[in-house]
């Protein structure tokens, strides 16, 4: 078992012929991920690496492969619309890869999402690095062989990050059932909160590692959450402790403002609801170990 | 990313904004022209920086004030004299000050009341938020905790927009009434139009004023701009004035990269945002200071890697560089590579920590083997960490 991703999803890959899309296309069909479709306007009736056939349309890719899931690379200027086609053709799963979309138009994406029809997709990113169930299906950009198969749940709003914790995981035994980032701008799909619950429900799973940073809430309402709801052990890493405020730091998403969003207020809110936070980015993985009984 | 106030006051100018008269001057000659273009000759002069706090601040020379309000043409051109070219130190702009170019002259209003108003990107509800407060031209965090009945905040629905009705009700709640409240509604209209429409992270009046004649103007103005959405709006990114940034900022960015100056001496240089975070977090945990936030993204060139190493490498501050990868869509050994060229084209002689991991990292490491430069291998992070700070002391 796992979350969002599983044996049986069937991929398209929406900017599948430019050169990112076409380089992770390769990667994730590498790690036996199912990649049934792609799509690039006017490219429709081509195959890519002569075996995946690319439509016009969503829609079109929906019919004909019975695609559930995709993962999108079209450039920032075009993104929104492309996570909005998706919606409309009934996608159940839509990652966004793609860095730097403007966020008045991630702010209108999201109103459509709360919408029927697109109510049933669930968004993840943008700017993320995307989803993967270690063995059985990646989506993104993450270095495949970092992963385990096991029963860890990570959940992150950083890439590169998302992958030292996992590296640090791996190499002492721990797999991980699934690993996701939510991304790093600051209107985004779904949240730690989300990801909380979806692991805490996910047979699977066993403990969580979530790795925040500063800006926004979305940490302290995830704690907020747990405190009442989750019955697995989690450990959380903030990442941003030595961030001067109003500086935005690469992530578009990631400003203390006006005081607010710090990384302190954030451990103070994880540590109240009974979550273990790791005191450096090099002990995310240690302080797991003493929850799940091990040294 | 900020402008200066005199253009925002062409851009409220622009989408019918009412606001007071003024334009911008870079010399005396220019200060009077447009002070002889104003009805009456009583104007403020103000010294155009980004930096806040400029009525408190003093300039080099002992001259008091980067705001001033003047009774005459004479006394106007005498003030402007002293402050053109003249450096101004606030409590924003560190010890250096910020040298003087360009004046804000406006024809002075004489003010009634003053209120607040701003709209801004609200991440929480994932929508515009407009607030209001009877209580103008002071600090609105601190009547946010003296009096937060005094703030009002409307939600705007991205996809049906500003409704004329909390427009008129925004205003009513400021207090204005018949006539005032028709001009204030439709100033709130047009500044959220502006908001829209220049996709704007914030716009924050303060003061919004009711001046003696009974006008409602939009007096003073901060715009800042969604850099991601700067691609459409090419006027708004020719505004950025580059002289009023960090230049090791401004070169970073102008090489795709994502730099932010600190002050310690362990510079970093790391792909991902949150990953640079994270680096600087354990230089200063095992006792180190970082000296910047540096991520050079998902997919750096060699060429961006070489300006990367030049513009760390310049800060005299900077005793050793910490780099650290862990590769997705960044490959490891572009990266050896890219500190290869770097190290033979600028001949780099601070000491260098590297960590790689991810993609390709066995060819990145090969090649740095094999290229025999003076670097420091470190296995994981906590090793790269310790090992910078035992270089830096």
């Amino acid at each position: 078992m796992s979350i969002l991703v599983d044996k049986n999803t069937r991929l398209l890959v929406q900017g599948i012929t430019g050169k990112a899309g076409a380089f992770h296309t390769r990667a994730c069909c590498d790690y036996g991920t199912r990649v049934v479709a792609g799509v690039t306007p006017g490219r429709g009736g081509d195959f890519f690496e002569k075996s995946i056939p690319i439509f016009d349309t969503v829609s079109q890719a929906r019919e004909e492969t019975g695609c559930n899931a995709t993962m999108i690379f079209v450039p920032a200027a075009l993104a929104a619309d492309a996570i909005l086609e998706a919606a409309q053709a009934g996608i159940e799963l839509i990652v966004c890869i793609t860095e730097g979309i403007p966020v008045h138009d991630m702010m209108r994406v999201k109103k459509i999402l709360a919408q029927s029809p697109a109510k049933k997709s669930t968004l993840i990113g943008p700017n993320c690095p995307g989803i993967i169930t270690p063995g059985v299906c990646k989506i993104g950009i993450m270095p495949a062989y970092i992963h385990q198969q096991g029963s860890i749940g990570v959940v992150s709003r950083s890439g590169t990050l998302t992958y030292e914790a996992v590296w640090q995981l791996s190499s002492r035994g721990l797999g991980q059932s699934t690993c996701l980032g939510i991304g790093g701008d600051p209107i985004h799909g779904i949240t730690h909160q989300d990801a909380l619950r979806l692991f805490n429900d996910d047979p699977a799973t066993e403990a969580i590692i979530m790795i925040g940073e500063i800006g926004g809430s979305e940490e302290e309402e995830a704690a907020l959450w747990a405190r009442a709801e989750c019955r697995k052990p989690i450990v959380a890493f903030i990442a941003g402790t030595t961030a001067p405020q109003g500086r935005r730091m690469g992530h578009a998403g990631a400003i203390i403002q006006q005081g607010s969003g710090t990384a302190q207020e954030k451990k103070e809110a994880l540590l109240a609801a009974g979550i273990a936070v790791a005191q450096s980015p090099a002990d995310i993985a240690t302080t797991l170990l003493p929850l799940l009984g091990k040294n | 990313m900020n402008i200066h106030e005199y253009q925002a006051k062409e851009l409220f100018e622009l989408f019918g904004v009412a606001t007071s008269q003024g334009s911008l001057a870079t010399t005396c000659e220019e200060v009077k022209n447009i002070i002889s273009t104003f009805s009456s000759q009583e104007v403020v002069l103000k010294a155009q920086i980004h930096a806040g706090g400029r009525g408190r601040g003093i300039f080099k020379d002992g001259f008091s004030g980067g705001v001033h309000v003047l009774k005459s043409m004479e006394e106007a051109l005498e003030v402007a004299q002293r402050m053109l070219q003249n450096i101004l130190v606030t409590n924003q702009t560190g010890p250096e000050g910020r040298l003087v170019e360009k004046l804000l002259v406006a024809q002075s209003v004489d003010i009634v009341q003053e209120f607040y108003l701003a709209i801004l990107l609200d991440r929480n509800k994932e929508a515009p938020v407009i607030v209001v407060s009877r209580e103008g031209g002071v600090d609105i965090e601190s009547v946010a905790h003296r009096a937060p009945e005094a703030i009002r905040r409307e939600t705007i629905h991205p996809l049906f927009g500003l409704q004329a009705y909390q427009s008129r009700s925004l205003a009513h709640c400021l207090g204005f009434r018949g006539k005032q409240l028709l001009q204030a509604s439709t100033l709130i209209t047009n500044l959220y139009r502006l908001f829209i429409e220049l996709e704007c992270m914030m716009v924050e009046v303060n003061p919004l004023v009711l001046t003696s004649s009974g006008e409602v103007l939009a007096l003073d103005a901060k715009l800042s701009f969604d850099e991601s959405a700067l691609f459409r709006h090419p006027k708004i990114a020719s505004m950025r004035d580059f002289s009023e940034e960090d230049p090791r900022e401004v070169a970073a960015s102008s090489a795709g990269l994502n730099y932010v100056g600190l002050d310690g001496n362990i510079a970093c240089l790391v792909n991902g945002a949150g990953l640079a975070m994270a680096t600087m977090d354990i230089i200063k945990h095992y006792g180190g200071e970082p000296a910047n936030f540096l991520d050079i993204g998902g997919g750096a060139s060699q060429e961006q890697i070489k300006e990367a190493f030049n513009i760390l490498s310049k800060d005299p501050k900077v005793k050793v560089i910490l780099v650290n990868i862990f590769g997705g869509i960044m490959h490891c050994d572009l990266i050896a590579e890219g500190i290869i060229s770097a190290f033979n084209t600028s001949k780099l002689t601070i000491p260098l920590v590297v960590r790689l991991e991810g993609t390709n990292v066995e060819k990145g490491k090969k090649l740095l083997q094999e290229s025999s430069l003076a670097l420091h291998t470190a296995h994981d992070l906590r090793e790269a960490a310790m090992r910078a700070k035992e270089l830096a002391c």
